[in-house]
């Protein structure tokens, strides 16, 4: 079992969900989260540009099973990316292990409580 | 005293008429302080209607777009209320020019030649003038909530610009001037109080003409497109019904007997609007919601604007109950057709005003049909509905071809439809260079 963090950008949210629900993963977590990679961002306030040193950025949380992590990290890659080659800002994925899963109704553990 | 409860804009010898029959402070010059103070407050509560609506459409737009949203509201205070003190008031209530297209008049350009006029209803000319400017700052905002999420600011401050001269005025000039059209249809005027075909109808039908001509949302209907702040939306609701009192009981131009008529019908219908509303909802969904006693007030008010000078309580009773239960199947009839009216600009001011419009023809209280029926020589109810229909109809017919040819215009020269990538980045960073709610966003 793997544990799927991506951090993308927030316009991209809906296109990402849609992507995912067609590739029939849809046991997601989504949270708004502020961040800093390489991206710069410009806002105005009266006249004088800013650079807020936090982006809003949106990150996802979902835990797969072994054969489903390519297709969940292809589809997030595909329907992230910018159009035109993807831009800095596009976000990140990371992929960690992931020790034990539990359905707290059930008490099921492993692989069929993802 | 055939007009004194129908009519917005009353003709000087009826004001006189009415005047003496009313005791009231004068002052030296003919001013009616009583009168001139209530349209000062009427003035400035159509005023803060704007900012309401705009909380009200800001509160239901995702929190991307909050901002943008607001700003069509509020961009529409400058852009209006500049173009009302240059032509507006002019094109509104000059003399017929071009057949009775619109009025003109170049003592009113740039209000310049009402400095020092009293009118017949002993209201300083400016007082009326700024009252009337209020109604053509809300209505091209109104539109604003069909379109909602998908425009480009500047192709929509040149789209109201144009719409407001060439929609809002002449509608207004042949609904209220005193030689308009439809002031003049039937026996004593298609009945039109606060601005239902004018206001309402106008600003519905060019909102689903637009919507349907710029096409849904990006993702709209699969996407779930959460409202960003309910309760922004309600305080905006409220500070709509409180401005509703300026709205309609202002437009009688006077502080008295019709004043209190119209401020009455106003409160039942909003009333009767939100509570009929909240119970449709609570039998067809379960619950009863909060967004649904808003649009419930909105319903009422709406179909109660037409209508505030001639019904009396229970009439506005049946109207709000009447505009709550056909909006709300309008709007389940949007969903099913699967058109982009994003705010229900039309579902609930288009489709209300109508109800409102027509409807107020059986609650006409009997002092009016007879002064109507004295002055034509008998007249029933079945004539003035007739009337109704006729000044429904054009007004329709009228915002639907022009707003198509200026959604044309518009679009093809600076751009309306908002391009893809700003769309879903959201007005508020595409167009303004801001964020509504900082790094509060919790939705």
């Amino acid at each position: 079992m793997k544990l799927i963090t991506a951090i993308i950008q927030e316009d991209a949210l809906d296109a990402v969900r849609q992507a995912l629900i067609e590739a029939e993963i849809t046991r997601i977590t989504v949270s708004r989260v502020s961040g800093h990679g390489r991206q710069v961002d410009e806002e105005i306030y009266r006249g004088q540009k800013i650079i807020p040193n936090l982006l809003p950025k949106i990150r996802l949380d979902i835990a797969v099973n072994e054969a489903f992590v390519d297709i969940t990290v292809d589809t997030i890659i595909k329907s992230a990316r910018s159009a035109g080659g993807g831009k800095i800002g596009d976000g990140k994925i990371f992929i960690t292990p992931l020790e034990e899963c539990i359905r707290i109704r059930t008490n099921e553990r492993g692989g069929e409580a993802i | 005293m055939k007009k004194a409860y129908s009519r917005k804009f009353l003709l000087v010898v009826l004001l006189m008429l009415i005047s003496a029959s009313t005791v009231f402070a004068a002052e030296g010059n003919g001013i009616d302080s009583g009168a001139t103070a209530w349209m000062l407050t009427s003035t400035a509560l159509v005023l803060l209607m704007i900012p309401g609506l705009a909380m009200f459409y800001g509160g239901l737009v995702r929190t991307k777009n909050v901002l943008g949203t607001m700003m069509h509201s509020f961009a529409a205070m400058g852009v209006m209320s500049v173009l009302w003190i240059i032509v507006g008031y002019s094109m509104c209530f000059g003399p017929n020019v071009l057949g009775g297209w619109f009025g003109w008049k170049k003592e009113y350009l740039l209000l310049s030649g009402i400095d020092d006029v009293i009118m017949g209803s002993g209201v300083p000319e400016y007082v009326f003038s700024m009252f009337q400017g209020k109604f053509a700052i809300i209505t091209p905002a109104l539109i604003a909530g069909a379109f909602a999420e998908r425009v480009t600011f500047r192709g929509y401050l040149l789209f109201i610009a144009l719409w407001g001269l060439l929609v809002y005025n002449p509608l207004c000039h042949w609904v209220w001037a005193s030689d308009g059209f439809l002031y003049n249809m039937g026996a004593a005027g298609a009945i039109d109080f606060a601005g239902g075909t004018v206001v309402h109808i106008s600003a519905g039908v060019s909102g689903l003409v637009a919507a349907l001509y710029l096409g849904a949302r990006r993702g709209y209907p699969n996407t779930s497109m959460p409202p960003s702040n309910l309760v922004m939306t309600m305080i905006g609701a409220g500070l709509l019904w409180v401005g509703w009192f300026g709205f309609n009981a202002g437009s009688s131009i006077s502080s008295g007997l019709a004043t209190a008529q119209a401020l009455t019908a106003t409160q039942t219908a909003a009333a009767s609007g939100a509570l009929v509303w909240l119970i449709i909802e609570g039998i067809h969904q379960g619950k009863s919601t909060a967004l649904g006693f808003a649009s419930g007030i909105l319903a009422g008010l709406v179909a109660v604007t037409p209508a505030a000078g001639v019904v009396q309580p229970a009439g506005a009773l049946a109207l709000g109950a009447s505009a709550s239960i056909i909006c709300y199947l309008a709007i389940i009839l949007k969903n099913k057709l699967g058109y982009d009216d994003s705010l229900d600009a039309f579902g609930v001011h288009g489709v209300g005003g109508i109800v409102g419009a027509i409807l107020l023809t059986f609650f006409i209280r009997d002092s009016w049909m007879a002064n109507a029926a004295s002055a034509a020589g008998g007249w029933t109810i079945l004539q003035q509905l007739g009337v109704q229909a006729a000044a429904v109809s054009i007004a329709i017919v009228y915002a639907a071809v022009l707003t198509f040819i200026l959604l044309i215009i518009v679009n093809k020269t600076l751009g309306l439809r908002a391009p893809a990538d700003k769309e879903s980045a959201g007005l508020d960073s595409a167009f303004h260079g801001e964020h509504g709610y900082g790094m509060l966003n919790l939705s």
